[in-house]
């Protein structure tokens, strides 16, 4: 049949690019939906310790973040120092800074609002009660111990 | 004026995935994917008075779970005390004693309806569950010193929570015939109603110090 002869130069034509733009926008997107930006540089160093009964903490709106270990820049010393925000802070300052958070909150979610403690392995525990401590006066019952999923 | 039909130039937009490869690069780095995760607690609210501060319970209903300064950890409840010197023993690896998350499933559960261990009471939980005895006034009470390091109180805890996961876990195979994670969340309420997690984690007492 004449239909199917060989004859003839074969020319592949050229691939079309224009759907290039649409697939990485839908990468873009996919990664401006399920990523947070990262909110607030480390001052303290935390290596936080394993454990494997870890539960997630979903809606990050909901969660405060206390960071606790030593500080980064070594000239500062060795010893334990907890940073809220972007600042080193005393003890004493939870209880505004969590009425701070709450008060930037919905209301409906301020009875939601959970604190995770992301402390360093080697903190001493004074120091993680008496941040607990505060915790409570500052009704902030909900806590997260922040930890890795694994076994050490 | 001459109106002559100007004809528009086809707009070039081979150069748009460039840009958006640009913007994609920058999500790329500025951004975590990972989802933070933790040992979740619930704190006791505040002590209003000065006598709110202690609650008495039953001897065989507490089991006190210490971690010393030395990150050593004692486990005891009436039925006898057990030593733990390091988190591999803790969790019955080496060393031969039981593991801590039995010696807590056992105390929770009090099978054998023992003295020692807390009471039981009858209670109703909807079918399937039925009316069960369970030891419903147990507490774990988590002690530490003021020198113990963080990581062995949180191994401790997350033992703890092992054991009552496992409890659960056990729970949702015997009474709805399935893993827990795989339950309604309606009947995961019933498991949790069954084996609530009663957790205590006191107030700082200066061991060494007296």
């Amino acid at each position: 049949m004449g239909k199917f002869n060989k004859s003839g130069k074969r020319e592949v034509p050229e691939m079309s690019t224009t759907s290039m733009p649409d697939i990485v926008f839908a990468i873009l997107f996919f990664f401006m939906v399920t990523t947070t930006m990262r909110s607030e540089t480390l001052l303290v160093k935390v290596t936080v310790p394993h454990a494997s009964e870890v539960q997630k903490l979903e809606k990050k709106s909901l969660v405060t973040y206390i960071n606790i270990g030593p500080p980064a820049d070594v000239k500062l010393g060795t010893g334990t120092q907890m940073q809220l925000n972007d600042r080193f802070a005393q003890v004493g300052e939870i209880q505004d800074y969590i009425a701070q958070e709450k008060a930037s909150m919905n209301e409906a979610d301020q009875p939601l609002m959970t604190v995770s403690i992301k402390a360093d392995e080697d903190t001493r525990m004074q120091y993680i009660t008496d941040v607990k401590q505060a915790l409570r006066q500052a009704y902030a019952l909900k806590i997260s111990y922040s930890a890795r999923k694994g076994e050490n | 004026m001459a109106k002559t039909k100007r004809k528009v130039p086809p707009l070039n937009g081979s150069s748009m995935a460039d840009i958006s490869f640009l913007l994609l690069i920058f999500f790329l780095l500025v951004s975590n994917m990972d989802v933070d995760s933790g040992l979740a607690r619930r704190l006791p609210p505040p002590p209003q008075t000065e006598d709110q501060t202690s609650v008495d319970v039953q001897r065989r209903n507490l089991f006190i779970v210490l971690v010393n300064a030395r990150n050593e950890t004692m486990a005891a409840n009436q039925h006898a005390t057990e030593w733990y010197a390091n988190e591999a023993e803790l969790r019955g690896e080496v060393g031969g004693k039981v593991a801590l998350k039995d010696r807590i499933k056992e105390f929770v559960l009090n099978t054998s309806n023992s003295a020692d261990l807390p009471e039981l009471e009858e209670q109703d939980f909807d079918a399937p569950i039925g009316v069960v005895p369970v030891t419903a006034s147990h507490v774990v009470s988590i002690q530490n010193d003021a020198t113990t390091s963080y990581k062995a109180y949180i191994a401790v805890q997350n033992e703890v929570v092992r054991a009552y996961n496992e409890l659960r876990e056990e729970g949702a195979k015997k009474y709805f015939n399935t893993s827990y994670g795989e339950l309604t969340e309606m009947q995961q309420k019933q498991i949790q109603d069954l084996y609530p997690q009663r957790i205590s984690e006191a107030e700082p007492k200066n061991y060494g110090g007296q």
